[in-house]
């Protein structure tokens, strides 16, 4: 009785501590990302001050006026679409120079080099599962790469001030498809962009698109990398952009059973694993209908029963027909 | 000696054979396309999709030609059925095709120029005319214009349910084709009822 007692006090405080402190912990750990994420916030305030806005106002020390500047549009940062990107918690500085803070800014700073997704997050075990050197490789093989210089970085289609993860969210897939066109579409859709990488005339999209069935139906729910890219079976977005005579062009690729959407746009839903219920590629249906693609097995095999029966049927009335004829 | 009686004017011979010629050809594209296979493509499925469509739309407009036809001449008579009696007249057609053909019995309803067709046949023409080849057309425009169909129906895709429709009508469609076919086998003789297409004359047995 008594050692009975005895080890169930002891069990009890133990095991309420462990829970407290874990508690404790976990509270203490949130706080204190919150606490940094907040004056991280507060800290990019201070550059946001002048690059969230379209000009930028100093004292000229010289006149002792106040002078209004335009701000250069590539160093505007959109405070809100910063405040929504997957960088949204990082200090301007942490991927910028410190010497930033002073202004005007020292001119040698132009000459930064600027990181490139992998400086991060490659080599990184919380990173693994997106295998960002996969993607790196991927992108060294793709046109964008082979065919320009290292002025082409990832930093061209993922701005790392804007960017968010789309395609592992459960966001619906034509906002995926919207979101990621509109990355392409970004250079491809805007001369004065896609004209800062080649001389050559951008070519008009629905033009060359023209012999695309449905073409604007197309557009809105599979993305321009589902048949410019190689799909890859082991990273989840496709990087090695092919040259345009290797696009995808027979519709069988996707309007069959054996779709390569599953393996490209719909890959993360069918890795979560969606039910079949009895349908060929069945988690398109949740938000989409691929002719071809989409197929009941049982009305598949209904129809075919059925017609072998009416086959049956009139081969039957027809033999008894010939045999039963007036001699 | 068989009686021939004028049945088929030149108008319906033209509306039934260019019917005949459309929807055989959407049947095997929507076959090809419904069950697309890389590896042994039936008929590439852009020049598929192509033809279907052009076919549908073309099917429309001769399905109109045959309702104005049907209101504006006497032909539309054809096509009203009689309620009363009904499951009788149908019972008495299916064991003439069923036993009574076989014994060479006399059709018990024959062709006249007040009835063209059997009850059995104005029963199943009237369901595809007016039931299934409507449903068919109006299910494949939408399919043409995919945003005009409800996005969402009960909570699935619109879509979805909408080629759904399509496709199992046109199952009953392309099974309504082939016993049609068959049944036009059954004549004064094996050809008589296919020569009527061409010359407008239906012979009796």
């Amino acid at each position: 009785m008594t050692l009975l007692f005895a080890r169930s006090t002891r069990k009890v405080p133990v095991h309420f501590m462990m829970a407290v402190l874990l508690f404790l912990m976990t509270s203490f750990s949130i706080q204190a990302q919150t606490d940094k994420k907040a004056e991280n916030a507060k800290f990019n305030e201070k550059c946001l001050k002048c690059h969230g806005q379209s000009k930028y106002k100093y004292l000229n020390p010289e006149s002792g006026t106040e002078v209004t500047k335009r701000m250069y549009i590539e160093t505007i940062i959109d405070r809100n679409q910063f405040a929504e990107s997957n960088h949204r918690n990082f200090k301007c500085t942490d991927c910028h120079s410190e010497d930033y803070d002073s202004f005007p800014h020292p001119g040698r700073l132009r000459m930064e080099t600027k990181y490139a997704c992998i400086d991060c997050h490659g080599g990184d075990e919380k990173y693994a599962k997106f295998k960002f050197e996969q993607i790196e490789a991927e992108f060294q093989a793709s046109v964008h790469s082979t065919k320009h210089s290292d002025d082409f970085n990832c930093w061209m289609c993922h701005n790392p001030h804007t960017y968010k993860i789309n395609a592992r969210s459960d966001e619906k897939i034509k906002d995926i498809v919207a979101y990621d066109n509109a990355i392409c579409l970004n250079c491809h859709a805007d001369i004065t962009k896609y004209q800062m990488l080649t001389d050559k005339v951008n070519p008009n999209i629905v033009q060359k698109h023209q012999w695309l069935p449905n073409q604007a139906l197309h557009f809105k729910n599979v993305r321009c990398i589902e048949c410019h890219a190689r799909a890859n079976d082991s990273i989840l977005v496709a990087h090695n952009i092919q040259p345009k005579s290797k696009a995808v062009r027979r519709c069988v690729e996707c309007h069959s059973t054996n779709s390569m959407l599953m393996a490209t746009l719909y890959k993360y839903k069918v890795q979560e694993g969606r039910s079949k219920a009895g349908f060929y590629n069945g988690v398109i249906m949740n938000e989409g209908y691929v002719i071809g693609a989409n197929r009941n097995y049982y009305l598949g095999l209904i129809s075919l029963i059925m017609f072998g029966c009416v086959a049956a049927g009139i081969l039957i009335h027809a033999s008894l027909r010939i045999i039963k004829r007036k001699k | 000696m068989s009686e021939k009686i004028y049945l088929y004017p030149m108008w319906i011979r033209l509306w039934h054979a260019l019917n005949a010629i459309l929807i055989i050809l959407l049947i095997i594209t929507g076959v090809s396309m419904q069950y697309t296979d890389p590896a042994n493509p039936f008929i590439r499925f852009d020049l598929a999709v192509k033809m279907h469509n052009i076919s549908g739309m073309i099917l429309t407009l001769n399905y109109i030609v045959f309702l104005i036809g049907s209101i504006t001449t006497p032909n539309g008579k054809y096509y009203k059925l009689t309620f009363k009696g009904l499951p009788e007249r149908l019972i008495k057609q299916f064991t003439y095709y069923t036993f009574g053909i076989f014994k060479h019995e006399k059709a018990p309803f024959p062709v006249t120029r007040e009835s063209k067709f059997n009850p059995l046949q104005q029963f199943t023409y009237v369901i595809a005319m007016f039931m299934l080849v409507p449903i068919v057309i109006i299910t494949g425009w939408a399919l043409l214009y995919p945003e005009v169909v409800l996005t969402k129906f009960l909570s699935g895709s619109g879509l979805r349910v909408n080629d759904f429709i399509h496709v199992i009508i046109g199952f009953f469609v392309s099974f309504f084709m082939f016993v049609h076919i068959y049944f036009c086998t059954i004549g004064a003789t094996f050809v008589s009822n296919f020569k009527s297409m061409i010359n407008g004359f239906h012979e009796s047995h």
